[in-house]
């Protein structure tokens, strides 16, 4: 065993992602991070809208006509939604963070809350945006 | 940055089907079982045997000691008290981590699938190196820590003090809670990990510890403690019911408090 080289003796890692069964409170922490990432993006637009309003209105026009293309509109959705999930998850993590609401079945129920309030929340914003 | 695939020498490939369970046998199942042999140089394979459950007992432990008495001795796992209470035999079964002894083969649907704890170094087949997570355990020094004189008899507790041990003391280190959180995996260098934690916070709450400022300057760290994002695969995956996310999560109150 001694006089194997080191480069055989090298250990494998074990597999992770590839073979774990990630749980819904687990599924919820990613897409907290993904909504996240998203949002940055998202407020790139919303920055490029601004200036766009502060340089004049052809720029504006430009950047509105994006806005209200279908391209702009599926990302504008996208950004609705991503923000409405990190807003309620972010609120999930305050109470965390005062070691509230940290057993199984609160963990649970808490991602499924989460869930369905940003769903809810899109869908409301999305109406309301078309309504009036 | 952390890295999402295997590396190369750690792909698992397709291994050998070795069918034990004669062409009578009434209740059969199939177990997928991660196998690395450190001398053949070659990549860790996936060997699935077939056994006859009417020939082993009702845990997925029993099934393996089955295997390896019966079928393939040169299958390699840790396991020593076979009722949960030594740790050894932690591994993930059914992409969970857990016990293999307090395991029921009858709680996993399909084929039962054996792997190594996650993200970690093997050493052959079942058994991973897990001298990392010894050190870690080491540096936050698992012990009482004194300064006053030592009394003429013992420290006493009162049950209220002695109450905020329930779900700490309980805890066996088998680390399926470390190597089940994506956090340690992809810091598992600079963070402790929820079972470190875990017992970080055990003698933090203990009355008779008196050195809490020293152990929470010592996890006042980016990485050692604040890679916790309460993802809950600890909690969720903890073959004890405890719950090192809470545990994590007092450390964090008590920074807090104590910067405030």
């Amino acid at each position: 065993m001694t006089d194997t080289p080191a480069a055989k003796r090298q250990r494998p890692l074990s597999p992770h992602l590839q073979v774990y069964r990630l749980p819904l409170p687990a599924l919820t922490s990613i897409t907290h991070r993904i909504t996240g990432i998203g949002l940055t993006v998202g407020t790139l637009l919303l920055v490029w809208w601004l200036v766009a309003a502060a340089v004049g209105p052809e720029a504006y026009a430009t950047a509105s006509g994006f806005i209200a293309s279908p391209i702009g509109l599926i990302l504008m959705f996208g950004w609705t939604a991503a923000l409405w999930f990190h807003f309620f998850n972010g609120i999930r993590h305050l109470v965390w963070d005062g070691v509230k609401g940290l057993t199984l079945p609160q963990a649970y129920s808490s991602s499924n809350l989460v869930i369905g309030a940003a769903i809810g929340a899109t869908v409301v914003t999305w109406v309301l945006a078309f309504a009036l | 940055m952390a890295e999402f695939s295997l590396p190369a020498n750690s792909k698992v490939k397709p291994g050998k089907t070795v069918r034990s369970a004669g062409t009578d046998a009434k209740r059969t199942r199939k177990f997928r079982i991660y196998r690395y042999d450190p001398d053949s140089g070659e990549n860790p394979r996936e060997d699935i045997y077939e056994i006859d459950l009417d020939k082993c007992g009702p845990m997925v432990l029993d099934a393996l000691i089955h295997i390896k008495n019966d079928v393939d001795s040169t299958l390699t796992f840790r396991r020593s008290c076979r009722e949960g209470i030594c740790g050894s035999c932690a591994m993930n079964i059914d992409g969970r981590n857990t016990l293999a002894c307090l395991k029921a083969i009858d709680e996993v649907k399909g084929d039962v699938k054996i792997y190594p704890l996650p993200h970690q170094p093997v050493v052959k087949d079942l058994v991973p190196d897990l001298n990392q997570n010894y050190a870690q355990l080491a540096s936050i020094k698992p012990w009482l820590q004194t300064q006053s004189t030592a009394p003429s008899r013992e420290r006493l507790q009162s049950p209220e003090e002695r109450e905020k041990l329930d779900g700490l003391y309980e805890c066996i280190l088998c680390f399926c809670c470390t190597t089940s959180c994506p956090s340690y995996w992809w810091n598992g260098d600079r963070y402790l990990g929820p079972a470190v934690l875990l017992q970080a916070y055990r003698f933090i709450a203990d009355s008779r510890d008196e050195m809490t400022g020293e152990r929470l300057d010592a996890l006042e760290d980016p990485f050692r403690l604040y890679r916790c994002h309460t993802i809950m695969n600890c909690t969720q995956t903890c073959p004890k019911g405890l719950n090192p996310a809470k545990a994590i999560a007092e450390i964090k109150k008590l920074m807090a408090a104590r910067a405030a």
